[in-house]
């Protein structure tokens, strides 16, 4: 495998090579369709995919993550490890080399300071910054020359390339930003829309919630780099149409998120002027499994209670395991996701060497065991063909955001638990209020007052420490934080725990593939979350565009210094 | 009728005042929030940030009076400044209307929109008018002939089927099978050229029409009804007597008496042409206010929904009186004196 690799990435640069030599701009424009228009080029400031994708192509981070989940240098010379010495030994500190010679757009040199400052700029408590969580457990950064950049942690921190590695966190110019800190990030509206960066692309003019029009950098530090001379990024509009733009007719070149419903992506796709890419990385559409009592009579409702408020029927594993194996997936991925699913029994699907085999049972569907199940455990059918037990029926609240994908879903999942004597009851939400955070809303998916529900969660970058901790029992989410805790499903196991803890302080990656795929298997056989369908990333672009590398661990035009026109 | 009009005018203060402080409290008490439409990945603890960072920790009260401060004060003086080329106080300290999603001010927003939309929506109410107006005086002419059953039935397609649906239609025929118009509207195009003007206005053929019709099945139904009501009154039948021909009788003494209810509707629907056309906008990809108004709708941007609806407001209160003064002008019996 390794060797195949090295044979594509050495006919790769010798490739780039080749039209190195050419001339920057030489293929004109590339249209990018995304039919979410962006609303900024500050990825600190939004935070939304779209800005993040835009700003990639202007301003950059240290390191970037190439196709497969590794991390390739961008701005930095090299990734620093234990092994060359640039982490020290203790995991208290990761020491960057910064490439020479790189200039902002401006002409001015690209220096240590820059990554200081844009530290300084996200940590301000009053910015708002919201990739904040990356800058997690920094003490300090600090500039040791013009071209060496030393972060240094509180605790040991076995996986340090959370901060300045992928598009999430590039680097801003200090010149520039220099007065928006603070409450005046917001006001900063030139610096916001036209970014100073050190990428291939500069902002020529910005319409918000509209386009973006991008054209080469005259300053960018390889040369007869990038191909196209300009960049149209249009939004706005639907994902269907998007499709239709590339796929049939041709008037765009790229169209990111195409979440149509298959059938009609694979009819356009026979028109033959464009070709589907797809890319998966961590994102899973899964059941959460209440484990709190929801009732509405409860003054506790949906409080874990230190587990003294437990669930009238999901706290009881046979139903938990009964409701998994009911379910036929792959019905769910022919009918809702197509080429952009896969069925899954992980919550932690990817980057590959996490992924466990362990839970494969799911994969097919099982209704007689189910039912063998329940009946073992006690719930008879009763009259009207509901399981029952002590006077409690499985009679399931079942809710999640509006999308039509998601309600064809439900749908097909209400059908096949009706086959195991479970009666579903379905609610969807709108999605600005279900992921919402407002604490007096009801129908917040932290809030969690139903049975179950379902959402796609993920993570960036390729380490799952952090999303793995999100089920540990201090992250229960309850009153006492606003509902804002990261455990919905109000799960608190010991033993869970004790493998978050030794994965905080290991450092060997062999340490953390075991130990992340072990807690991945506690929670998929004590079926706290029922993991649905492994969701990946659908685009589409024209065949004469060329260099595409569909990406699911960075943005899809990381490499877009690399596409060119056939 | 100028005292009338003054009396309208200071009635519309409070009035207006009312209306946004409703609207005000209904985005408020809306569950929504700004954050809700960021990844999974964004923590909670983040977004509480955010939300922080955006002022809405503060008091309701206090964020409608930063509102109305900012609104009623900044935003006109920031004209002034920027018409006049002047500097009136402390400027770069005066906070304007900024919007929660794009973190710039929002009425910089509307001035970037608002030509869009006035020149697709515009002209599909003034295409819509000049259709409507002579099929609705054929149709009432000769009632019941085939014109007007075949008038009838494409009003009543036009009007129910949504825009939404013959739009979507327009671009699968023209765009995809013919292929002679582009369904991408592109805005950044600049109409400099005779090549640019032709591409300017093939691709605004697809959004002026679709509109245009819609328009066009409504207004005509008026004009029908309108005319057909004055057909049959005493003065038609003075006129005809007198021995002035049909044509005279029509489009001199009919027409005008007709007009004055249609004319009434279409001041009434001038403000709609401001609120854009939120659904052909978003099909066609038009960069107008009823693109920025869903936009900001889904992502819970609350300073750009109260600016854009308290304008929409401001506009229906403004054409109303407008309206009801241009009624008095037509038609002497009304006085409001």
């Amino acid at each position: 495998m390794s060797k195949l690799i090295s044979a594509v990435l050495a006919a790769t640069l010798a490739f780039a090579g080749a039209v190195g030599a050419a001339e920057r701009g030489r293929d004109g424009q590339v249209n990018i369709l995304f039919w979410q228009a962006p609303s900024n080029v500050n990825p600190y400031l939004s935070g939304g995919t779209k800005e993040i994708e835009v700003s990639s192509m202007v301003i950059q981070p240290l390191a970037n993550y190439d196709p497969n989940g590794n991390m390739i240098p961008t701005l930095a010379a090299e990734i620093p490890t234990v092994a060359n010495g640039g982490v020290s030994s203790d995991l208290k500190t990761i020491t960057w080399k910064l490439k020479q010679g790189v200039t902002w757009s401006d002409g001015s040199a690209f220096t240590a300071d820059d990554v200081v400052f844009t530290y300084e700029y996200c940590s301000h408590p009053d910015t708002g910054c919201s990739t904040m969580n990356y800058l997690a457990g920094i003490s300090s950064v600090d500039a040791i020359d013009a071209h060496t950049v030393k972060i240094s942690f509180a605790e040991p921190k076995p996986f340090p390339y959370g901060a300045f590695v992928g598009a999430t966190t590039p680097i801003i110019q200090k010149a520039q930003f220099a007065d928006c800190m603070g409450t005046k990030a917001q006001e900063c509206t030139e610096a916001n829309f036209y970014p100073i960066g050190t990428g291939p692309f500069v902002v020529k003019d910005f319409k918000p919630n509209d386009v973006v029009q991008l054209e080469a950098n005259p300053n960018y530090r390889e040369a007869g780099k990038p191909a196209f001379q300009s960049v149209l990024f249009k939004g706005g509009g639907d994902a269907t149409s998007a499709a239709r733009a590339v796929l049939e007719t041709g008037e765009m070149d790229y169209a990111w998120n195409l979440q149509v419903e298959p059938e009609i992506l694979a009819k356009m796709a026979q028109a033959g002027k464009g070709i589907i890419v797809t890319a998966f990385g961590p994102s899973v559409e899964r059941l959460m499994v209440n484990q709190t009592n929801n009732n509405a009579a409860e003054p506790n409702r949906s409080e874990y209670m230190d587990g003294n408020n437990p669930h009238p029927f999901l706290s009881d594993y046979a139903v938990r395991r009964a409701l998994s194996l009911a379910i036929e997936r792959q019905i769910l991925v022919d009918a809702g996701y197509g080429a952009a699913g896969q069925v899954t029994c992980n919550v932690l699907p990817a980057p590959a060497i996490y992924a466990s085999t362990a839970n494969d049972e799911c994969k097919t569907q099982n209704t007689d065991e189910a039912n063998k199940i329940l009946d073992a455990a006690g719930w008879a059918r009763g009259s009207d063909g509901v399981r029952a037990k002590n006077g409690v029926r499985i009679s399931i609240l079942y809710q999640t955001s509006t999308n039509s994908v998601r309600q064809a879903t439900q749908a097909f999942i209400k059908e096949m638990w009706k086959q195991i004597g479970v009666e579903t009851e379905l609610r969807n939400i709108n999605a600005s209020v279900f992921f919402g955070g407002d604490p007096a809303s009801p129908d917040t998916y932290g809030k969690f007052l139903t049975d179950i529900e379902m959402y796609t969660n993920n993570f960036s970058g390729t380490d799952p420490e952090a999303y793995m901790n999100n089920w540990t029992c201090a992250e229960i989410s309850g009153k006492h934080n606003n509902w804002l805790g990261n455990n919905v499903p109000r799960y608190c196991n010991p033993a869970y725990d004790a493998l978050a803890k030794e994965l905080s302080t290991a450092g060997a990656l062999e340490d953390r593939t075991r130990l992340a795929k072990a807690m991945n298997d506690i929670l998929m056989q004590d079926y706290i979350m029922i993991p649905l369908i492994h969701r990946g990333g659908v685009a589409a672009h024209a065949n004469s565009l060329g260099g595409v590398a569909m990406n699911a661990w960075d943005t899809e035009v990381f490499n877009i210094a690399d596409w060119y026109r056939k | 009728m100028v005292r009338y009009i003054l009396r309208r005018l200071l009635i519309a203060i409070p009035t207006l005042l009312v209306i946004s402080f409703v609207i005000f409290a209904i985005l408020d008490l809306a569950p929504n929030d700004p954050t809700g439409n960021l990844p999974m990945t964004v923590p909670p603890e983040t977004r509480e940030k955010i939300r922080l960072s955006l002022g809405l920790g503060e008091a309701m009260h206090v964020r409608y009076y930063k509102w109305l401060v900012q609104f009623f004060v900044n935003e006109p003086l920031n004209i002034l400044e920027q018409s006049f080329g002047i500097v009136i106080g402390d400027s770069g300290n005066r906070l304007r209307v900024l919007s929660w999603a794009t973190r710039s001010p929002v009425v910089d927003m509307i001035v970037e929109r608002a030509p869009q939309t006035l020149w697709v929506v515009g002209l599909s109410y003034v295409f819509g008018i000049l259709m409507a107006i002579p099929i609705g005086i054929i149709q009432a002419y000769r009632q019941y002939s085939w014109f007007d059953q075949v008038g009838t039935f494409v009003a009543m397609v036009g009007f129910s089927v949504p825009t939404f649906f013959t739009g979507v239609v327009a671009i699968l025929v023209f765009s995809v099978q013919l292929q002679w118009l582009p369904m991408i509207y592109d805005t950044t195009l600049e109409v400099n050229s005779w090549g640019n003007f032709i591409l300017q206005f093939k691709q605004m053929i697809m959004p002026v029409m679709v509109l245009a019709l819609w328009q066009a099945a409504q207004l005509s139904r008026f004009m029908r009804a309108s005319i057909l009501d004055n057909l049959n009154l005493d003065y038609v039948r003075t006129a005809r007597s007198k021995g002035r021909n049909e044509r005279a009788v029509l489009l001199i003494h009919v027409l005008r008496n007709s007009l004055i209810p249609v004319i009434t509707l279409i001041a009434l629907g001038i403000p709609h042409i401001f609120g854009g056309a939120i659904i052909t906008e978003q099909i066609f990809r038009v960069n107008g206010l009823g693109q920025l108004l869903i936009i900001a709708i889904e992502g819970a941007d609350i300073p750009t929904v109260q600016t854009l609806t308290f304008l929409f407001a401001f506009l229906i209160v403004l054409f109303n009186l407008i309206a009801d003064v241009l009624y008095g002008i037509l038609d002497p019996r009304i006085r409001y004196d």
